[in-house]
């Protein structure tokens, strides 16, 4: 029911939001919505940390940016593009991470994107610390130029929509539920059977392409990629993201990432007080608000479902 | 060969920084089971108290006080120590009954935090430390090459760190306490030990490390609010490499990882950075506990 | 809610500007001449470009009066984190919702590259004084954007020049292992080969290199006369504090940075820098006019100004008198009579814009001063030589910009 009406709210808010704010803004939002939800499909209902998954995120931009600029790729033929590489990358680190648990996992995964983002700095096509400049939006079926930004717009809103089923779908799929099994207890899944390893692996994988997919949609919007989106510090805000908006929620991460991205955006003026902000908002939502945003309102409404049925008891 | 031994030299310098903080996260992670993250930027605080006491006291604090660079080596252990403390008993104290990714996310937090604030008042690009003491300064004529003698104190010293940390905890009675109380708290609870003290005291001693290793960088490269930020992952992997089993293994792995990197240098210098994650990844694919490590 | 950088807005014109007669007051778009400064107020650049670009901005408003044929003009301001996406959706945003007539500063080469891209898009001058790539005026130049102080050419160029007339002819790089580095040492390699001179060795390390010594060891063993630190910042300030260590300079070879600020030196401090040589484009003590502005600047920021900061002032008034001159704040027409200006004042003496956006002017090679020849806090370089235009920057028969050579 609550997922229903959240859902309804995402959709309007989505529809109206480039008459409201500036359109670039929110798709920039909807990236990093899109790029904490994959992040949280790992984290929330598998139990994995990765600490590397700007690796993803900013790999998929460059091929995808690549593929657009110099091979001459229409728009969703060089998205896919970048998503390929994510996935490809995902099956790399995913078969070598999971071999650690906990967090040796988080360090491994952090230690493999750092190669990446070595790869993004010195590779040639990638433009070094200038980025990849200049990617063209195209034409959406050769029919549409994107230079138009609503066309943009409610294209990346599309994407957005796409990729927030798919991991709705994964994660109310018997799939998910074992995920959710291995999370809670990794043996006694072992022992019913599940080739636990395999699960895990098919969840990293799935996570890094919707992370791709992310990634190579904010190249086009922005007709650039770029270091940060690889950087480390990239990798620490998605999990920003999903912990405030509420980890393994559905509608969390969406939440989160809107909430820290608009913040790291309206602080422009304060400087480097930005970082000491946001790891202060990261100690706290860690110390006393572990549930995050949806997580804190599910939780709210649970209790007060569960004190009038006590009450109806009585 | 002369270039070779030189080079190795060279390498074991920036082993030592290596086996020191390893050895550091080993001891927390011992004892606590959690990932400090900020041990990256608990060793850039270092190097700042040491900065700080011999530059800024009397600018900033009107403290009319210069701290030398001997006094810094006990200042700023104690300064980050005690900062290790204080994060230890408010904060990480309350997450010791949930999933140890917490503790990695709480430290992550406080790096943000540190590395922000210093970012406000220091040069992103570093500022070298002025203070190394007069003995200390000048070149050591080794036969095969002229050394700077800081660095081979920083060696020396380094090494006599770790190693007596590895002879107190597995030689000592003190040492057998801290292993009984990580491999059963409660039994040794229950023999009247106080293990959140323990806990506490070993949080400090490990960020007490980070600390010193600062102190002991800070005349060797420039003081920067970043400089912990991009060695923290290097020492992640060597961890990784090295498994946290043992002290000991933290230590080596440390010093063998410094030796490799320096090699490289001189060999194919691009990958002078890299080495050590592609070195993770063998080692995952071949032995994934780690050189050292058990699997839980 | 989507309009941070309203609180960056300095209103330095209000009360001067309802004084003058109005007279060509329809030329001017809407009412207000708006100028842009996006710059890195929290990170690497903050300290050379940042807040003090802010300041040099306000100054040359005030300095011409407030206003610009009875139009107030305003300085809007932000941070861009070094984030070219931030820096983007802020430029748009300025540019689209609220008609900024130009964009200044813009350091870090991904933030300068997509903002000018942009902007020429939407017919909005860039002068950028921030950034070093000499993809600006090359590749990826357009027909409004500006490269103000000094590019990736102009420094490592004019530093190899002086330096092998100056008898350093066998030179050995440290090269930052990425397009930037790369660039720096190929550009000045050819320099050193041209006058006579010669690369004995290049070593590619990667960046954000912590221990430089195992590199300057080799450097040592070459026979190099000179080291060239083909990097920036962090880098090099690492690698000049290690050569010291190592005694590099005292056993008589020389350090050439190829990227070096004015504020690198100061943090570095004389007992370390004391004789590296590099190239700039002013020194805050260079002549009596420089220094009177300087001692202006001072006593605003508490810093005396790096050569970016001192640009974004020359620039700011260059683009204001060029309004002027032409009667309207159209961008094809201050382009143009931009690129026609033979620009003149404190900083830049003589300079013109080239076609490509290239701002053509001397530069200086200077070397860091001892200890005992420093009378003040700032008081850090001597000027050794000064390097005509010509020498410094890509000539028009050479650039590569599509504007130039069709």
């Amino acid at each position: 029911m609550m997922n229903k009406v959240l859902f309804a709210i995402m959709l309007i808010a989505g529809l109206i939001a480039p008459f409201l704010a500036y359109p670039v803004f929110v798709m920039d939002l909807l990236c990093f919505a899109l790029f904490a939800c994959a992040f949280n499909l790992l984290l929330g209902y598998a139990g994995l940390l990765s600490f590397g998954h700007a690796a993803f995120f900013g790999g998929a931009a460059y091929i995808a940016g690549h593929a657009l600029k110099v091979w001459g790729f229409p728009p969703l033929l060089g998205i896919l593009t970048g998503t390929a590489f994510a996935f490809l990358i995902g099956i790399v680190f995913g078969f070598l991470a999971i071999r650690r648990q906990g967090i040796y996992f988080a360090m491994v995964t952090l230690a493999l994107a750092q190669i990446i983002y070595f790869l993004c700095l010195q590779l040639p096509f990638t433009g070094g610390e200038n980025g990849l400049q200049g990617i063209p939006r195209g034409e959406l079926f050769g029919l549409f130029s994107l230079d138009n930004e609503l066309t943009m717009y409610y294209l990346v809103f599309a994407i957005f929509l796409i990729g927030f089923g798919i991991i709705y779908r994964t994660v109310h799929s018997p799939f998910g539920e074992v995920l959710q099994a291995i999370r809670e207890n990794e043996p006694r899944a072992l022992s019913l059977g599940y080739d636990v390893d395999r699960f895990k692996l098919l969840a990293f994988v799935l996570s890094a392409t919707m992370a791709g997919l992310a990634g190579s949609t904010k190249a086009l919007v922005f007709q650039f990629a770029s270091l940060t989106s690889a950087h480390w510090q990239t990798s620490g805000e998605v999990v920003l993201m999903t912990l405030v908006g509420g980890l393994g929620t559905v509608f969390g991460p969406v939440l989160g990432a809107v909430t820290v991205a608009t913040l790291t955006h309206e602080l422009g003026s304060f400087g480097s007080w930005v970082q000491v902000i946001l790891g202060t908002i990261f100690v706290i939502v860690v110390l006393v608000f572990r549930r995050g945003i949806i997580g804190e309102i599910h939780h709210f409404v649970e209790q007060r479902k569960a004190a009038r049925t006590s009450a109806d008891n009585d | 060969m002369q270039l070779i031994t030189a080079q190795a030299l060279l390498g074991l310098n920036v082993g030592v920084f290596y086996a020191m903080l390893s050895l550091g996260l080993a001891v927390i992670f011992g004892l606590l089971n959690i990932i400090n993250f900020a041990h990256g930027a608990m060793y850039m605080l270092g190097a700042f108290v040491a900065l700080i006491g011999y530059s800024y006291l009397e600018q900033w604090f009107g403290i009319s006080l210069q701290i030398g660079f001997w006094g810094s080596l006990i200042m700023a252990p104690l300064v980050v120590g005690l900062l290790g403390i204080i994060i230890e008993r408010t904060m990480l104290k309350r997450l010791a009954n949930l999933d140890h990714i917490y503790g990695l996310l709480l430290t992550f937090g406080i790096t943000l935090i540190l590395q922000g604030l210093f970012a406000n008042y220091f040069n992103v690009s570093g500022t070298p430390y002025p203070g190394q003491p007069e003995v200390l300064s000048g070149v050591l004529n080794l036969g095969f090459m002229y050394f700077p003698t800081y660095r081979m104190f920083a060696i020396v010293f380094s090494l006599v760190v770790c190693f007596a940390t590895w002879y107190v905890i597995e030689h000592t009675r003190l040492g057998s306490r801290l292993r009984a109380g990580v491999e059963n708290p409660q039994l040794t609870q229950a023999f009247g030990l106080n293990v959140p003290l323990m806990v506490t005291l070993t949080f400090g001693f490990g960020a007490a490390l980070a600390g010193l290793a600062g102190v002991l960088a800070a005349p060797i490269y420039s003081v920067s609010p970043l400089m912990g930020a991009d060695l923290i992952i290097v020492v992640f992997a060597v961890v990784v490499i090295g498994g946290m089993g043992s002290i000991m293994g933290a230590i080596l792995t440390g010093l063998a990882l410094g030796l490799v990197e320096g090699m490289t240098k001189v060999f194919y210098p691009p990958a002078a950075n890299t080495v050590i994650f592609f070195l993770m990844v063998l080692v995952l694919l071949f032995r994934p506990a780690g050189l050292f490590g058990k699997e839980q | 809610m989507f309009s941070n950088w309203k609180t960056g807005i300095a209103t330095v014109a209000a009360a001067t500007a309802v004084s003058l007669p109005m007279a060509a007051n329809a030329e001017l778009s809407d009412g207000v001449l708006k100028i842009g400064v996006l710059s890195d107020m929290s990170g690497v650049y903050k300290t050379l470009e940042g807040p003090g670009a802010v300041t040099a901005a306000e100054m040359a408003v005030e300095d011409f009066g407030g206003s610009i044929m009875g139009t107030p003009i305003e300085i809007v301001s932000a941070d861009h984190q070094n984030k070219a996406d931030i820096a983007a959706s802020t430029a748009r945003e300025w540019i689209d919702d609220d008609e900024v007539d130009m964009l200044t500063a813009l350091d870090n080469s991904s933030v300068a590259l997509a903002v000018q891209g942009l902007a020429a898009e939407r017919k909005v001058i860039t002068m950028n004084t921030g950034a070093g790539t000499t993809a600006l005026t090359e590749e990826q130049c357009t027909p409004y954007g500006i490269h103000y102080v000094y590019d990736t050419h102009a420094l490592p160029v004019g530093t190899a020049t002086a330096m092998v007339k100056n008898g350093g002819e066998k030179w050995f790089f440290l090269t930052a292992d990425y397009a930037f580095g790369h660039s720096l040492r190929d550009n000045t390699g050819a320099v050193v080969e041209e006058l006579g001179g010669e690369v004995v060795g290049s070593i590619q390390h990667p960046l954000s290199t912590n221990d430089f010594s195992s590199y300057l060891l080799q450097a040592q063993a070459s026979g190099a006369d000179v080291i060239g630190l083909a990097n920036a910042g962090q880098d090099t300030v690492n690698a000049i504090k290690q050569a010291n260590q190592f005694q590099i300079v005292q056993s008589g070879q020389k350090l050439a940075g190829m990227l070096v600020f004015i504020t690198d030196v100061h943090s570095m401090g004389l007992d370390i820098a004391q004789g590296l040589q590099f190239t700039t484009a002013f020194v805050w003590n260079q002549d009596e006019e420089a220094l009177e502005w300087s001692n202006r600047f001072n006593e605003r920021h508490g810093a005396m100004p790096t050569m970016v900061q001192a640009g974004v002032y020359s620039a700011v008034s260059n683009y204001l008198k060029a309004v002027e001159a032409v009667g309207t704040d159209d961008s094809d027409a201050v382009r143009a009579q931009l690129g026609e200006m033979e620009l003149n004042d404190f900083f830049v003496d003589g300079g013109k814009i080239a076609p490509n956006g290239s701002m053509l002017h001397d530069m200086f090679l200077v070397e860091v001063k001892s200890p005992d020849e420093s009378e003040s806090e700032w008081d850090l370089l001597n000027v050794v030589s000064r390097i005509p235009a010509d020498q410094a920057y890509i000539s028009m028969e050479e650039t590569k910009c599509d504007l130039v050579n069709k």
